[in-house]
């Protein structure tokens, strides 16, 4: 079951919310809307589904409804119509107890500009979630000094936020979300306003957290470059409405429409695409068994003057150049021998084209993709360049 | 400009005649009696307690709130009052300022914190709070007189008319300042809105509802002289008869006393504001 559903989610800010929906639902754009009756629509009929341990961003510029998003998903603010399950429970139906509840157990969230009670302590701060439930001092305590420790806040503890810089206070605002124990953390633009080398510091954190805890994570961006390192899957807002939901490449590779497009145009690709996402099939694949002649026949036939050796389960065993096969046939010597096995550089299909380039500059044979040591692709300089500039569309360009 | 004429003039007298006071008297008189104890109690408990200790008192607390500045011009000023022999009346008149001044946080904090909450409520009570202020004194001392009698309780009853307004303005502004995110926050963890106004609003409020109570004690203050007029005892008094006799030197002499009280007053109250 999806831990986080949303259905058509709506909110109009204004008078007549009702008209503003009858109207949205009729097909009339935000800005009609706003034109003619004075009404804002903030978010327009969104729905996304967030599978549990996922991280889920949803991406937008401001003003696009993101922040409004985020709140209708635990209801501080209130919706104009549509659903939002929280494992299963739809939020907006329930009354007063069972919405407190719902955050209480279920909803952590951490704000952009921390949003931490000034008048207390870290500790105190941290521990507030379970003592508004009315759990006894000394455990929640002892649960916030462990959440504290978890953040690296260790030594912290009876300092005051105002005390504490923006990165500090931050894990502060982590460390309130995880001591409830909730399943769920919302995050609305948690690390905009801190600087960019603590926010990557912060953002590995947050993987690191994620893959311990198991953690299913709705973070609010408008940086893309955050969006593609953090989110398994994106949604791009704009005026209100999603345009587009999808991994990382299938939002850099296919995005959805202009407006995406645009936007995704100045991503540094480096950092996203991976290996397998420009990794070609080798042009010959050789069985070990096979002598030096047949390896010269292929690689003639091919018109290549070099050519990867695998075993029968595509093991891969080395390189092969044109000049090496044809001496170990007139000297009758084995294929073993003259294979190419030093000097070749192998990555796993998930490393970043990022760390490739420095390595691509250096070595003199392709970069080869093994994964449990079978051979699934290459990589060569030339495909690392066009990945970077075209992305897919590369094939079009190249059949052009 | 009069097209027609408007009786308020007759109907007020015929209220005030006619129904207020042979109706309510009984309802005037308790609560008379009730505030004349109150009175009575504080200013018989402060005039028991020795001068000296009371100073060292004030001392300690203005240099642990306020610095050793006003420390020191604690020990002048209470030197001062008591070499110009008013040592009582100034008690009197500091008694009649808290009473009042317990009255006005009484009602308004909690009206305060209605107000922020509610803008309906804000609505009905910003109106009232203007009339409060700038109605001018007399025209409610002379009801308070007639509903109350003369002395200390119709003077606390005109001081908490002028001097509540503060109280119930700043008390609303604390809580409205406190930042949206904290309290956005709050509610996201499952904070209930009682929890919310105990345990983040009020306390973050805590400075400027302080800084509200010591506008009113200023206020209460400010009304001494008047409220002598009425009958209310104190420096007022003095004042007041230094005034009708021409009599500068006694004039200023009670004057000075009630800046001396302001002054150690205000720099303690500040204090307490800035110390939360």
């Amino acid at each position: 079951m999806n831990k986080i559903e949303v259905n058509n989610l709506t909110k109009i800010f204004g008078s007549h919310p009702q008209q503003g929906l009858k109207r949205l639902k009729n097909g009339e754009q935000k800005d009609e809307i706003l034109d003619q009756t004075g009404m804002t629509v903030g978010v327009n009929q969104a729905s996304f589904a967030v599978e549990p341990g996922e991280i889920f961003v949803i991406m937008g510029l401001s003003g696009s409804g993101k922040s409004t998003l985020i709140r209708l998903v635990n209801r501080l603010i209130e919706p104009t119509d549509g659903e939002v399950l929280i494992d299963g429970e739809d939020i907006t139906k329930m009354d007063k107890n069972a919405l407190i509840d719902t955050r209480r157990k279920q909803l952590g969230m951490v704000f952009q500009k921390f949003g931490l009670l000034p008048h207390k302590t870290i500790l105190h701060n941290v521990a507030y979630g379970l003592e508004i439930q009315g759990v006894d001092k000394a455990e929640r305590e002892k649960k916030a000094l462990e959440t504290i420790e978890d953040v690296g806040l260790k030594g912290y503890e009876d300092s005051y936020p105002s005390q504490l810089s923006g990165g500090m206070q931050q894990r502060v605002g982590i460390a309130r979300a995880l001591a409830n124990d909730t399943d769920i953390l919302l995050m609305d633009e948690a690390f905009s306003a801190l600087d960019p080398i603590i926010r990557s510091e912060m953002q590995d954190e947050l993987l690191k957290i994620q893959a311990k805890l198991g953690k299913t994570v709705l973070f609010i961006t408008h940086d893309l470059d955050e969006a593609l390192k953090l989110g398994d899957r994106i949604a791009i807002m704009k005026d209100g409405r999603i345009v587009q939901i999808g991994t990382s490449e299938e939002i850099l590779e296919n995005p959805a429409n202009d407006y995406v497009s645009n936007f995704v145009k100045d991503v540094d690709r480096s950092k996203v695409l991976e290996a397998s996402h420009v990794m070609k099939r080798p042009e010959v694949l050789l069985s070990y068994k096979d002598g030096p002649r047949v390896a010269v026949r292929k690689m003639e036939e091919a018109g290549v003057s070099s050519i990867f050796v695998t075993d029968k389960e595509k093991n891969f065993k080395g390189l092969l150049t044109i000049d090496d096969a044809i001496k170990a046939y007139q000297n009758n010597t084995s294929m073993e021998e003259v294979l190419i096995t030093e000097d070749i550089y192998s990555t796993p299909p998930d490393t970043p084209l990022n760390d490739l380039i420095g390595i691509a500059a250096d070595v003199k044979y392709p970069i080869v993709i093994l994964e449990d040591g079978k051979l699934l692709g290459i990589v060569s300089r030339v495909s690392i360049l066009s990945g970077l500039v075209l992305g897919k569309e590369k094939d079009e360009v190249i059949s052009a | 400009m009069n097209y027609f004429y408007f009786p308020l003039e007759e109907w007020t007298n015929d209220f005030v005649n006619g129904w207020l006071l042979p109706v309510m008297s009984g309802f005037f008189d308790s609560i008379s009696v009730a505030l004349r104890s109150f009175i009575d109690g504080v200013t018989n408990l402060i005039i028991a307690i020795p001068p000296e200790l009371l100073v060292i008192v004030l001392i300690l607390l203005a240099w642990k709130l306020a610095g050793k500045g006003i420390a020191l011009f604690t020990l002048i000023g209470c030197l001062y009052i008591g070499s110009v022999d008013l040592w009582a009346e100034t008690m009197q008149t500091v008694a009649i300022v808290i009473v009042s001044t317990l009255i006005s946080v009484l009602f308004g904090v909690p009206v305060g914190i209605l107000s922020a909450k509610s803008k309906t409520v804000d609505k009905i009570v910003r109106p009232i709070l203007d009339f409060m202020q700038t109605l001018p004194i007399f025209v409610y001392l002379i009801p308070s007189i007639l509903l109350f009698g003369l002395g200390g309780v119709p003077a606390v009853i005109a001081t908490f008319v002028f001097a509540a307004p503060p109280a119930v303005r700043m008390t609303r502004l604390g809580i409205l300042q406190v930042p949206e995110e904290v309290v956005e926050a709050s509610q996201a963890f499952g904070t209930t809105s009682k929890q919310l106004l105990f345990k983040v609003q009020l306390p973050l409020a805590v400075p400027t509802i302080m800084a509200g109570v010591n506008q009113t004690i200023m206020l209460a203050l400010s009304m001494a002289v008047v409220a002598s007029m009425i009958g209310a005892p104190g420096l007022g008094s003095i004042v007041l008869s230094g005034i009708s006799t021409v009599n500068v030197g006694l004039g200023l002499t009670g004057g000075l006393a009630i800046v001396v009280i302001a002054i150690i007053l205000d720099r303690i109250t500040q204090g307490v504001g800035n110390k939360l």
